[in-house]
C-alpha cells in the first residue's frame, strides 16, 4: 500500500506539474497573445494549472472514499 | 401373712388350718370393718374356703374324686399335692386282673393258640373249661389291660409252647421209659411166671406120673430124677418168678408214680400218652394178677397134688416099711419089684396086703365118718379160704374194674375233650377263615392303595429323575452353548481385536501419513524468506488432503487453507516485521486522513504531525483498549511490540483497529499477515490434529 502511496504521489506531482506547467505555457501564450505579455495569465495558468493538479491530486487521493451513487429508477414490486 | 400361713400348712395338719386361717381373716375384717360390703366379702370368703377345704378332705379319702378334680381343674393337682402328698399310684387291681389273664394264656391248649398264633386282641382262652363264657370273660377281663404286642404275646405263647413241647417230651421220654422198663418188667415176669407156671405144672404133671404110672425102676428113678429137676426148676422159677414179680411190681409202681406225677403236671397234651400209661399200665397188672392168679391155682393144684404125692409116698413109705418089716430083703422101691420074690414072700405079701386091705378098710370106713366132718371142716375151710380168695378175686377184679371204669372215663373224657376241641377247632377255624377272609380283603385294599402310593412314588420318582436328567442336560447344553458362545467370542474379540489392530496400525499409518505431509506444510511454511514468500503450498496441501481422505476435519482444514496460500505461498513472520516498520512510518503520515479528511491540506497537516510527534517506539498494548488508546500512533507502536514479541496475531488485530487512510496504506500487509495467521492457524490445527491422531494411534510398546 505504500507503493501505491507513494504512486499516487508521484502521479499527483508530476500531474500537478505539467498541469501548472501547461497553464503556465497558456498562461503565457494567453498573455503574449492577448493579454499584451502581461503576467496575470501566466500566474492565472499557474495557478490554473496548480489548481487542477491539485484538484486532481486530491481527488487522486479521495477517490477511495468517493461513493458513486446512481439513479435508480423506484420499481414498483407489486 | 396368707403365704406364712400356708408354709405352716405345709410342715403340721394342713387342710384344717387353711380354713381357719381364712375364718381368722373373716373374723378379722367382720371385726374391724363390720360394713355391708366386707360382710359380703367374708360372707364370699367364708364360702370359697369352705369349698375347698371340702374338695381337699374329700379327694383325699376318695381318689378317684382327686383324680377327676385334678383333671379337670387346673392347678388343683399342686393344691392337693401341698394339701395331701402325691396321689397314690393304683396298681393293685390292674395287676390282678393282669395275674389272671396270664393264668388264662398260660393254661391256653398248644393248638388254639396254633390257630389264633399272631392274632394278639383275641386273648381267648381254650379249652379245658367251656370256651365261649371264658372268651368273654378274658375278653372282659383284658380291656382294662393294656394291650400287650403281638411278638410278646406270640413269644410267651411260643414260649408256652415250646415249655409244654418239653414237658410232654419229658413227660412221654419218661414214661415210655418208665412203660418200657416196666413192661419188659411185666413181661418179664409174666415170662417168668409162666416159665413157674408151666414148671409147676411139668412138675405137678410129673409128680402125678410119678404117683400114678407104674413104671420100672429105672424110668422110676430117672422120673423121680425128673421130678428132682423138675421140682428144682419150679422152685428156681418159682424164685425167678418171684424175683420178677418183685421187680416188675417196683417198675409198675414207678411207672404209677411217673404217671401221677406227670398227672400231676397238667399239661393236656400229655395227657393220652397219661392214658394209655394208664391203660397199659393197669393191662400190665391185669397181666400181671391173672399169671400171678394163675401161677398160685397152680401152686395150690401143686400143692395139693404134692400133699396127695406126699401122702402117696407116706402111704409108700408106710407100706414099703411094711413090706420091708415084712420081707427085709426086698429093696426099698417096691416099684421095682419083678419075678424076684418067693412064693413065701409073695404069700407074706399077700398077707400083708390083705391086712393092709383091711386096715385100709377100716380107715376108710373110719374116713368115711370123718369124711363128713372133714369135709364140712374142710368145706368150712375151704368156704373160708373161697371167701378169703374171693374177697381177694372180689377186690382185685373190683379194683380192676374201677380201674377199668376210670380209664374208660378218663378215655371217654379224653374223646370228649377231643370232639369239643375239634369243634372249637371248627369254630375257631371258621372264624380264622372269616379273618382270613377279611385280612385278604383288608389285605387286598392294602395291597391296591400300597400299590398306587407306590406307583405315585415310582412315577414321582421318576419325574423327578427325568426332570434331573433334562435339567442335568439342559445344564450341559447350556453349559456348552456358554462355552461355545463365550469361544465364539473370544474368537470374535480376538478377530476384532486382530482387525483392530489392523485398522489400528492402518490408523497408525495414516496418522504418521498425516503428520509427515502437515510437517511437510509446515516445512514448506518454513521455506519463506526474508522477501519473498514460500513456496506455493499446493503440493503440501494436496499431499496433506491425499493422506487425510477419511476425516473430514482434517480435509475441512486442508480445504480451508487459503487460495494465495496455496497459489502463492505465505510471506514468513520477519518479512511481514520488516514491511511492518516501513508501512509504520507511511500509516504515521496518513493518520489523520479519513473518509472525512482528505484533502491535500490534511495530508500536510498529517505530515508535519508524523514529523513532530514522537511516540515511544514499542508499547506494551493494555489487555483492553481504550477509546483513547484507538490512536493510530499508539496502535501502531502496541503492534510494533507485538511484532517484536512475536505475536503477530496482535498486532494484526491491533493494526486492524486503524481507520481511515492508515487503514486503507496497511490494508495489503494486513491481508498479508491474515494470510499468514490463516494459514499458519490452519497449519497447526493439522498438526495438532496428526499429533493428537499419532498420539491416539501410537501402541505404547
Amino acid at each position: 500500500m505504500a507503493a501505491e502511496h507513494g504512486r499516487k504521489w508521484d502521479r499527483c506531482l508530476a500531474d500537478t506539474a505539467v498541469k501548472t506547467v501547461t497553464g503556465i505555457s497558456v498562461g503565457i501564450v494567453f498573455s503574449v497573445l492577448f493579454f499584451k505579455r502581461r503576467t496575470w495569465p501566466v500566474s492565472f495558468g499557474s495557478g490554473l494549472g496548480l489548481g487542477m493538479g491539485y484538484s486532481n491530486c486530491q481527488h487522486d487521493f479521495r477517490s477511495p472514499y468517493l461513493i458513486h451513487g446512481r439513479v435508480v429508477k423506484e420499481q414498483s414490486s407489486r | 401373712m396368707l403365704r406364712v400361713c400356708l408354709r405352716g400348712v405345709k410342715a403340721t395338719a394342713r387342710v384344717g388350718l387353711c380354713s381357719t386361717v381364712s375364718c381368722h381373716v373373716a373374723l378379722c375384717s367382720i371385726l374391724f370393718h363390720p360394713s355391708g360390703a366386707s360382710r359380703v366379702v367374708v360372707a364370699g370368703l367364708l364360702t370359697v374356703s369352705g369349698g375347698v377345704g371340702g374338695t381337699i378332705l374329700y379327694a383325699k379319702w376318695d381318689h378317684k374324686f382327686r383324680a377327676a378334680v385334678e383333671k379337670n381343674v387346673p392347678y388343683s393337682e399342686w393344691l392337693l399335692g401341698l394339701a395331701l402328698g402325691p396321689a397314690p399310684q393304683d396298681t393293685g387291681l390292674p395287676i390282678k386282673k393282669r395275674v389272671s389273664s396270664i393264668l388264662f394264656i398260660y393254661t391256653a391248649s398248644a393248638e388254639a393258640t396254633q390257630i389264633i398264633s399272631a392274632i394278639s386282641e383275641v386273648q381267648s382262652v381254650p379249652a379245658p373249661c367251656d370256651t365261649e363264657a371264658a372268651k368273654t370273660d378274658s375278653a372282659g377281663t383284658a380291656e382294662p389291660l393294656t394291650e400287650r404286642p403281638v411278638e410278646e404275646v406270640a413269644a410267651r405263647l411260643a414260649q408256652q409252647d415250646q415249655e409244654e413241647n418239653n414237658v410232654v417230651a419229658s413227660v412221654s421220654a419218661s414214661l415210655e421209659d418208665s412203660l418200657a422198663s416196666s413192661a419188659q418188667a411185666t413181661l418179664q415176669a409174666i415170662g417168668a411166671q409162666e416159665a413157674a407156671l408151666q414148671a409147676i405144672g411139668q412138675h405137678t404133671h410129673k409128680l402125678k406120673e410119678a404117683m400114678e404110672a407104674e413104671a420100672p425102676s429105672e424110668e422110676k428113678s430117672t422120673q423121680w430124677k425128673d421130678l428132682e429137676t423138675a421140682l428144682a426148676d419150679r422152685t428156681t422159677s418159682m424164685n425167678v418168678a418171684k424175683t420178677a414179680l418183685l421187680k416188675a411190681n417196683e417198675a409198675l409202681d414207678s411207672l404209677k408214680s411217673v404217671i401221677d406225677k406227670s398227672k400231676g403236671l397238667k399239661v393236656a397234651a400229655a395227657r393220652p400218652l397219661i392214658l394209655a400209661a394208664e391203660e397199659n399200665l393197669h393191662k400190665m397188672v391185669v397181666d400181671l394178677d391173672k399169671v400171678v392168679s394163675k401161677v398160685q391155682s397152680a401152686e395150690s393144684e401143686a400143692k395139693i397134688v404134692a400133699q396127695y404125692s406126699e401122702l402117696v409116698n407116706e402111704a409108700k413109705q408106710q407100706f414099703h416099711r411094711e413090706v420091708s418089716s415084712l420081707t427085709p430083703e426086698i429093696q426099698a422101691n417096691w416099684k421095682g419089684l419083678t419075678g424076684k420074690l418067693s412064693t413065701d414072700d409073695l404069700n407074706a405079701l399077700i398077707a400083708h396086703a390083705h391086712r393092709r386091705i383091711d386096715k385100709l378098710n377100716r380107715e376108710l370106713a373110719e374116713q368115711r365118718v370123718r369124711e363128713q366132718i372133714h369135709i364140712d371142716a374142710a368145706l368150712e375151710q375151704q368156704k373160708l379160704e373161697d371167701q378169703k380168695a374171693l374177697e381177694k378175686a372180689v377186690g382185685t377184679a373190683l379194683q380192676h374194674v374201677k380201674e377199668e371204669a376210670r380209664l374208660e372215663q378218663e378215655k371217654k373224657l379224653a374223646e370228649l375233650r377231643e370232639v369239643i376241641e375239634a369243634e372249637m377247632r371248627t369254630q375257631l377255624r371258621r372264624q380264622a377263615a372269616a379273618h382270613t377272609d377279611h385280612v385278604r380283603d383288608v389285605l387286598k385294599v392294602q395291597e391296591q392303595e400300597l400299590k398306587a402310593e407306590a406307583e405315585q412314588v415310582l412315577s414321582s420318582k421318576m419325574l423327578e429323575q427325568e426332570t434331573r436328567y433334562r435339567q442335568l442336560t439342559q445344564e450341559q447344553l447350556d453349559n456348552f452353548t456358554l462355552d461355545m458362545n463365550a469361544a465364539y467370542a473370544r474368537l470374535k474379540g480376538v478377530e476384532e481385536a486382530i482387525d483392530s489392530h489392523v485398522e489400528a496400525e492402518e490408523e497408525a499409518r495414516k496418522a504418521h501419513q498425516l503428520w509427515l505431509s502437515v510437517e511437510a506444510l509446515n516445512y514448506t511454511l518454513k521455506t519463506a524468506s526474508a522477501e519473498s514468500p514460500s513456496m506455493p503450498l499446493e503440493d503440501a496441501a494436496e499431499a496433506v488432503r491425499a493422506s487425510c481422505v477419511d476425516s473430514d476435519f482434517a480435509l475441512a482444514l486442508a480445504s480451508a487453507l487459503p487460495e494465495k496460500s496455496l497459489k502463492r505461498g505465505v510471506y514468513s513472520e520477519a518479512s511481514l516485521r520488516a514491511r511492518f516498520y516501513s508501512m509504520r512510518s507511511l500509516a504515521r503520515r496518513v493518520a489523520l486522513i479519513d473518509e472525512s479528511h482528505n484533502t491535500l491540506y490534511q495530508y500536510f497537516l498529517s505530515y508535519i504531525q508524523a514529523a513532530l510527534l514522537f511516540e515511544s517506539q514499542q508499547e506494551a498494548p493494555p489487555t483492553q483498549l481504550h477509546s483513547e488508546d484507538l490512536d493510530a500512533f499508539k496502535l501502531l507502536s502496541y503492534a510494533s511490540y507485538c511484532l517484536e514479541h512475536g505475536d503477530l496475531e496482535l498486532a494484526a488485530k491491533l493494526v486492524n483497529q486503524l481507520r481511515g487512510e492508515a487503514r486503507r496504506v496497511v490494508e495489503d500487509w494486513l491481508t498479508e499477515a491474515r494470510l499468514t495467521l490463516e494459514t499458519r492457524q490452519v497449519a497447526s490445527l493439522l498438526s495438532a490434529y496428526a499429533n493428537a491422531v499419532g498420539l491416539g494411534t501410537t501402541q505404547a510398546p
